[in-house]
């Protein structure tokens, strides 16, 4: 009986999805009071995917949170996915996660059992990553939501945002598009059973090991891929950085199935959030419409997204492919002169 | 004529896809009551060689024809 609960139709919208569009967020951001503080290296008035404040010379803390409602309905498997999301973000800032707290929201009929399975993918995840959860708060609530807020360590040096990168620079992405389509398709039973069996794989891969080889290279700048999508992030890196890029989407690893489902308007709501908020900075080319929607597709737990120098781009690619293979290069970085700053080739 | 409202993404563009594989009329009309429906129509309908006009309508709601 409790193994039938089936979580993702509990849920309005799924996953990253669910994020509050980056153009609605700037607005409700709007006017607020923010304090200066010498030793907050990264806070509020960034676009970046944590906080990072200086302890020490050698020492920074790195904070995040990230939470979001069922997007698998195995409630274990929701637990390893929005553990690995939320790690995500200290590993796009060159951070090592080291403690982490959970936040449940949960249906008061929630077979308990359920609720157990869901807590253990989570903790699983975080022993996973060398980190621990230390508590954390529930609340009842009649739509399920998981997530973590997790505190790690960077070297203030070794920090790395997502408004550094330089022209000349190599764009790497660490996992394939389309995450974001396939659980839309589930949720309609639409999705291939083995695209869908890869797109949990990819949501529960840990960004650890692209993180551990990214910084023993010269890396100007990270972020990773998830609700506002590729493109999204892309935007915030491309303006952060003051530099425009070209992607070269036609080398690009975009889950066939996924493809196939965005020929046939099987899109998220999300999808066309980030479209909204991006696509005036994007001149799409000739690039086809659906090829496209995949990189505005949100993304959970999506790979790291990095602007590396072309020095070191050759042997980063070569070093991340033993560990994680979908690794590729997606793009390069140039000069920002006027016009779209992306470029779809 | 295929009544999606309320019904959230990707329902809507199923159930025209359903009404298309199952032998649809030249002509297929839709109401939808969100963008994101409005859209995945739109594109799926646009990919099999219909025509789409997009009616708003009052209270949010939007009247498709596709045509052949």
């Amino acid at each position: 009986m409790e193994s039938e609960v089936k979580l993702t139709k509990l849920a309005s919208c799924a996953g990253c999805g669910a994020k509050v569009g980056a153009g609605v967020l700037a607005q409700l951001l709007e006017g607020l009071l923010v304090h200066r503080d010498e030793n907050l290296l990264v806070g509020f008035y960034k676009s970046d995917d944590a906080s990072v404040y200086r302890i020490s010379d050698e020492l920074a803390l790195v904070q995040t949170v990230d939470f979001f409602p069922p997007i698998a309905d195995d409630p274990y498997l929701f637990g390893q996915i929005a553990a690995t999301n939320a790690l995500s973000d200290v590993y796009a800032m060159g951070g090592d996660p080291k403690l982490a707290l959970n936040l449940l929201c949960v249906p008061e009929k929630m077979p308990k059992d359920a609720v157990h399975q869901l807590l253990r993918g989570g903790y699983e995840k975080v022993y996973e990553a060398g980190a621990i959860i230390t508590g954390g708060h529930s609340i009842l609530d009649p739509e399920p939501k998981y997530g973590l807020a997790v505190t790690g360590f960077v070297h203030p040096d070794k920090m790395l945002t997502n408004s550094g990168a330089k022209p000349g620079d190599v764009l790497l992405l660490t996992k394939p598009l389309g995450i974001g389509i396939l659980t839309t398709a589930a949720k309609a039973d639409l999705c291939p059973a083995d695209a869908l069996a890869l797109a949990h794989k990819l949501m529960t891969t840990l960004n650890k090991s692209a993180r551990d080889q990214m910084v023993q290279y010269n890396v100007h700048a990270c972020t990773d891929v998830t609700g506002f999508g590729f493109l999204g992030h892309l935007l915030e890196m491309a303006q952060g950085s003051d530099v425009s890029v070209t992607v070269d989407t036609a080398a690009m690893d975009l889950i066939p199935a996924a493809l196939e489902l965005a020929e046939m308007g099987i899109l998220p709501e999300g999808m066309y959030r980030n479209r909204k908020f991006a696509e005036c900075a994007v001149d799409g080319g000739n690039v086809p419409l659906a090829v496209q929607d995949m990189l505005y597709d949100p993304q959970t737990a999506g790979g790291l997204l990095m602007a590396v120098d072309p020095a070191d781009a050759d042997a980063l690619l070569a070093a991340l492919q033993p560990v994680v293979p979908s690794a590729q290069r997606v793009g390069v970085v140039g000069e920002y002169t006027d016009g779209p700053c992306i470029k779809l080739l | 004529m295929i009544d999606a409202r309320g019904l959230a993404c990707p329902m809507p563009v199923v159930m025209v896809q359903k009404a298309v594989k199952d032998g649809a009329p030249a002509t297929v009309e839709v109401l939808v009551d969100n963008q994101c429906a409005v859209e995945n129509i739109t594109r799926y309908a646009s990919n099999q060689g219909y025509r789409v006009s997009v009616q708003e309508q009052d209270n949010e709601e939007f009247a498709l024809t596709l045509t052949k």
